[in-house]
Order: C-alpha cells, then sequence, then structure tokens
C-alpha cells in the first residue's frame, strides 16, 4: 500500500499504520513525498515493513514498536527516538540525538550521524557506517554505539553501562569514558549484531570504550573530572 | 549572670556550622524539600471579601463550583476535574511504591489527578489514579509509549522550582533493584538526572516534539509543559508559542527528593511574582483560560488555593503537603529523626531513603510504616479540607464559582507582596510600579 504526503494528512497516515487490522495480509508500506514532515511514522507497534522515499524531519520513527522502516533519504534530529524494538534503516546522513534514549531494536545509519547520537540510550544496538559528531553516546545507560568511521569530541561522557566500538580515529573521550579491552565475548557480541543485520565487517577491526565507573558514586577527590 | 554576647549578624552561629561543616567535608549539602527561607508569599496577601459593593453567597447553602476542565486547547480528551487542586509530579525512587498508591487512591477519591516523575509508572500508580499524568523528563527514565498511551495527560517537564536549571537527582541509597531496573541504572550508583531533554534544545525544537508526542497519542491527551519559576513571562509565553494545552508554574518554594541546598535556596523566584508574571503573559496573548495555568510551590491551605486562583490560577498542585498529609514530618518514631540528627518539623532527610514515616524510602520496613490505604483517606480528608476552605472564600468574597475569584478581591499586607501580586496595599490604592491614575 503506497501513501503520498502531498495527498494525505501525516496524522492520517500514521493512525493508519499505527492501527494495522491483524486479518489484513498488507504488511508492506510505501510513503513518497515525505518533504521533510516531522514524526513521520511515530508510534509504530506492529511489524509491518513500511519505506520512505525521500527525506524526513525529526522524530522519524519516534518510540518504535516492533516495526522495520526504511528511509530512503536523510533523517532530522531524533529519528528513533526512544526507540523500544523493530528496525530503523536510514539510507543518508542523520541529525543529532539520532536513537536517544532508545530502549531496544536496531537503528543503522548507511552515512554519518551528527552530534549527541545515542544520548541517554537505553539498551538499542545503533551502527553508523560513518562518523559521529561530539558528546555521542553522552550518559548512554545500556546498549551499544558501533561506529565505523570517527567519532568528535567528548565520547561517551559520563557514561554509565552502554557499551562503544569505534573502527577509525576519536577525537577525545568524555567524562568517565575509557578504552577497555576488546575480547572474545565483546567480538561476538558484534559478530551477532553483524550477522543479525547482514552487514559485513570484522569485528577485530574495532576498539572498545566503556565507563571506569568512577563518577558511579560521587566522590569529592573526582570533583576535577566535572 | 547574664552573658553579655553580640552575634555576629554576617556570621550567625549557624553560618559559621556551615563553614566548619563545608571545611570539614568539602562537599556542599544536598537535602529535600523546599527552601526554608522566608519569602514573601500568598500570606502576604488577604481577601477583602463581601461588603456595601458586593454581596456574599451563603456558606452553606448556595452552590460554589469547583471543577476545572485542562486541557481542552489541542486535546481531544481533556481532563475534567472535581477540585482544581492536583497532586505534583514525585517518582517512584523519591518516595516509596506505598505512598505513590497513598497518593492515586487520596486524589481519585476526590477526582483529581495525580502525577509520576523521574522513573516511570508503576502498576500501584496507574491502578490506583483515576487521573494519571505522565511526566516525560530530561533522563527519559522508563519512558515507553505504552505508558504514554495510558496516561491521562503529558506533562513535558521542563524545570521544576527547586532548582530551575538542574535534573533530577536520586542517590545511590535508594537505588534499589526495582528502581533501577525501571531506570535502566545499575543498582547503588548515585543517580544524576540531565537538566536538558535529549532530543530537543528551545521551544521550537519542543513544538515538533509536541507534535510527535500528539501523533504518538492520536490527538487526545492534554500536553502540559512545567517550568521552574525563573523567568516566568517569557518562559510561558514560549510554552504557549510552544503548543501547550497547559502549564505548570513551580515556584522557589516547590520541594524535590534531593538537590543542594544552595539550589534549593538561591536559584528561581517566589510563586507569588511568578504567577502574577504568567497570568500577564497569557492575558497579553488572550489565552488566558485557553491554555490553562497550574501553579505550585507553597501550596498549603484553601486560602493559598483561593488566592492563587484569585490572582489568576485555573488550578493549583500540591507536593510537600501532600506529602505531609501522609504524615511526613510527623511527631512519631521520634529516635529514628533523632538517627538523622534532626527532629519532626525539621527534617528534610528525603534523600537519605531512611524516611521515618515510610513515604520517602525503599526500605522495606520503613515502608511498612506508610499504609497505602490509610495514607490514602488522610490525603483525601486534607483535599476536602481545602476545597472547603477554597469554597468558604469563594462565597464570601459573592463567587459562585472558585474561578471567578479575581485580583480585585485581594490587598497586600505589605510592599513586596503588593509589588509581586500587583494588588493594592491594604487600606490604600497603591500598587508599587503603578503610576496612580490623576
Amino acid at each position: 500500500m503506497n501513501f503520498d504526503l502531498t495527498k494525505k494528512k501525516l496524522t492520517e497516515v500514521n493512525q493508519y499504520l499505527q492501527n494495522i487490522d491483524r486479518k489484513s495480509n498488507v504488511r508492506k508500506f510505501k510513503i513518497d513525498n515525505p518533504s521533510g514532515h516531522h514524526a513521520i511514522c511515530a508510534g509504530l507497534k506492529d511489524d509491518i515493513d513500511v519505506t520512505i522515499n525521500g527525506h524526513t524531519g525529526y522524530y522519524c520513527a519516534g518510540m518504535n514498536q516492533r516495526a522495520n522502516i526504511t528511509i530512503n533519504g536523510n533523517v532530522g534530529t531524533g529519528v528513533a527516538e526512544n526507540m523500544m524494538s523493530g528496525n530503523v534503516f536510514v539510507k543518508g546522513n542523520a541529525s543529532q540525538s539520532a536513537g536517544a534514549t532508545g530502549h531496544g531494536g536496531n537503528l543503522v545509519i548507511e552515512g554519518d550521524a551528527s552530534s549527541r547520537c545515542g544520548i541517554s540510550m537505553k539498551g538499542i544496538n545503533i551502527i553508523v557506517k560513518g562518523s559521529v559528531g561530539h558528546m555521542s553516546a553522552f550518559m548512554a545507560q545500556k546498549g551499544n554505539l558501533i561506529v565505523f568511521g570517527d567519532a568528535d569530541e567528548d565520547l561517551g561522557d559520563s557514561i554509565y553501562e552502554a557499551k562503544i566500538f569505534v573502527k577509525g580515529k576519536v577525537k577525545s573521550l568524555g567524562a568517565d569514558c575509557i578504552e577497555k579491552k576488546m575480547d572474545d565475548k565483546n567480538i561476538n557480541e558484534l559478530k551477532k549484531i553483524f550477522k543479525e543485520l547482514n552487514i559485513s565487517e570484522n569485528p577485530k577491526n574495532f576498539k572498545r570504550y566503556g565507563s571506569a565507573r568512577k563518577l558511579y558514586n560521587f566522590k569529592i577527590d573526582n570533583a576535577g573530572a566535572y | 549572670m547574664k552573658k553579655n554576647l553580640k552575634e555576629f549578624k554576617t556570621f550567625p552561629q549557624s553560618t559559621i556550622n556551615e563553614i566548619q561543616r563545608a571545611a570539614r567535608e568539602g562537599i556542599y549539602q544536598i537535602r529535600g524539600l523546599g527552601a526554608k527561607r522566608k519569602v514573601p508569599d500568598f500570606d502576604d496577601l488577604v481577601f477583602l471579601g463581601a461588603s456595601m459593593s458586593r454581596y456574599p453567597l451563603e456558606g452553606y447553602r448556595e452552590k460554589c463550583n469547583t471543577s476545572v476542565i485542562l486541557g481542552d486547547r489541542f486535546a481531544k480528551k481533556p481532563l475534567k476535574l472535581d477540585i482544581p487542586i492536583t497532586i505534583a509530579g514525585m517518582s517512584f525512587g523519591a518516595l516509596g511504591a506505598n505512598a505513590k498508591e497513598a497518593l492515586g487512591r487520596g486524589a481519585s477519591a476526590m477526582g483529581t489527578s495525580t502525577t509520576t516523575g523521574d522513573g516511570g509508572m508503576t502498576k500501584e500508580e496507574r491502578g490506583s489514579s483515576k487521573y494519571l499524568v505522565y511526566q516525560l523528563l530530561p533522563s527519559r527514565y522508563g519512558m515507553n509509549p505504552d505508558d504514554l498511551r495510558k496516561a491521562d495527560a503529558i506533562e513535558v517537564v521542563v524545570g521544576q522550582g527547586a532548582k530551575p536549571g538542574g535534573g533530577g537527582m536520586l542517590l545511590g541509597q535508594k537505588i534499589n533493584k526495582r528502581v533501577a531496573g525501571m531506570r535502566t541504572l545499575p543498582e547503588g550508583i548515585d543517580q544524576r538526572s540531565a537538566c536538558r531533554h535529549p532530543d530537543w534544545t528551545g521551544p521550537d525544537d519542543l513544538e515538533i516534539k509536541i507534535q510527535e508526542l500528539r501523533e504518538i497519542t492520536n490527538w487526545e491527551k492534554p500536553i502540559y509543559i512545567k517550568v521552574g519559576a525563573a523567568r516566568s513571562y517569557y518562559d510561558t509565553a514560549l510554552a504557549v508559542k510552544a503548543g501547550a494545552d497547559v502549564v505548570v508554574l513551580d515556584g522557589m518554594q516547590g520541594g524535590t527528593a534531593a538537590t543542594q541546598d544552595v539550589f534549593i535556596e538561591h536559584v528561581g523566584i517566589p510563586t507569588l511574582g511568578a504567577l502574577r508574571e504568567a497570568v500577564d503573559a497569557l492575558k497579553e496573548l488572550n489565552m488566558h483560560r485557553k491554555v490553562q495555568l497550574i501553579v505550585s510551590g507553597g501550596i498549603r491551605s484553601g486560602a493559598d488555593v483561593a488566592k492563587a486562583l484569585a490572582m489568576g490560577a485555573d488550578a493549583v498542585s500540591i507536593g510537600s503537603a501532600a506529602m505531609m498529609a501522609l504524615n511526613c514530618n510527623a511527631d512519631l518514631f521520634r529516635k529514628d529523626y533523632e538517627k538523622l540528627g534532626t527532629e519532626p518539623g525539621y527534617c528534610h532527610h528525603c534523600h537519605t531513603g531512611k524516611c521515618p514515616v515510610g513515604v520517602a524510602t525503599q526500605d522495606p520496613k520503613l515502608e511498612k510504616r506508610l499504609d497505602p490505604v490509610e495514607g490514602g483517606r488522610r490525603l483525601k480528608n486534607y483535599l476536602t479540607t481545602l476545597t472547603l476552605e477554597l469554597q468558604t472564600l469563594a462565597r464570601a468574597n459573592g463567587k459562585s464559582d472558585v474561578r471567578n475569584l479575581e485580583p480585585e478581591d485581594l490587598v497586600a499586607l505589605t510592599v513586596e507582596a503588593a509589588a509581586m501580586a500587583r494588588v493594592p496595599l491594604a487600606g490604600t490604592n497603591w500598587i508599587p510600579g503603578i503610576k496612580e491614575k490623576s
């Protein structure tokens, strides 16, 4: 089924996609002429496939549950923010806060992602095939941020238990973020993610970063770290 | 013989004690609840009542409406509350599950709403709350679309009165397994939430964020924006611009589960002045009563509620007072207060998790001291009292609806309050800052 956002209102399209008739066999949808609209495919909750042909605005696929959403274009701020499950594939670049606070599912960005990618992530896997901007994985709590390119300043600032994997260069690490040993367990974790997403990449080429856990409880001797 | 001692005005004993504590420990004080300093407040205003020019209503016979509709600007399903007194956001984590349930029970019995907090929605809270407002905070702990759809309204928290510009704080002693699980954090860490939202940075972005929330919830839920009292005129105007159905304004007397004492006492402005500014903004935009205004921070009595409504609020919200109705600072379990180095009436130790009366704790033994059914009944009684007091004052001023109370019903007892509330000093027609008509 096809939707054209020049002919149908966004709310009507979102409402249709949020309330799929389970008896219907239609599980594949296309959205044409997104024209930078905000909140396209926000709040989907069924295992359907949606392809968006063009660029989208803020919060595309926000709070997604179970749906597979492909964007053939660039995305604005907060793509797949607070995603719970499902898959979001961005064929272009992503603006800031991609995958912010995501709890689960996979966000794959073919291009670059701007600043604060994966901010406060809570279990999502974010794969960026290009580079990420500054303060990525800020206060990241759980999940994996996997970067094929480079990372800008203050990567993983105030990170909790999320893991960061970077193949390229890291300009600088943020407070309490350190490089950690890439062991077999980590390599197998990445292998599993790559296999699931049909990505051919060698996990051994990545370095791992995570929390030093020195700022988990306030100690005056660590005040200078902030 | 009495000693002729003279205390330093600049360095009284309490200040000396704090300097020496800081020198000993090397860290600021963290504590709970709100400002302890005296600021101009609703006690500095009085109602004129009816006289020759105004007819009062019969106190026991004539109806005086207290219901209020919140969120009918854009939401398909606005809230219709029986009383204009709501329960403010307080997190599960800061409060125990029994306290959250008691708040839900008491509020529901009175036909009003309660609010989640920084930590998500619990089953107990949803189950016991007829109307539940779900907060969207910078941390997004526990945020999920299923709970968003279960909520009766959504409150985007930009700030709170106790600490405008600060994020949430919950110290490790309160992060038990359940709290940690809801927040996706390790047990026992000092949890210091972000102070800025992760995916928007200003009112233009917030407008788009609100659009997303409405798309996810089919434009059904009223969207509140909560701000700490700071630049209230502009904050209110920008909240309206961002598409709020309701603005929640929290003055500096508002409480918190934990933050730095220096933040509580030295950031933000009193509720009285902030309310006036917010109402000015709504009137200037021709949005007064179209975007509803809820005010909080230091509301204790029906008189406070009545004065807030007279100044232009549509409803009030109570946090600290609701906790006190559940026995916060009650003269019970004295030895446990003493262990904390405090006494009933002075306790602000919410941050320790060792609340003697079982309200602000995750300790199962302490939590048992609060029965949620009994607590709910006490809150209902308290809210009933506030409502009766509110109606009494409204009728005395000749009003058949509490929202018909108006600034002209009020005068101020101090110059400061007159200037902040912009009502005349009692016995004069002088409002500081307003030129008299010649």
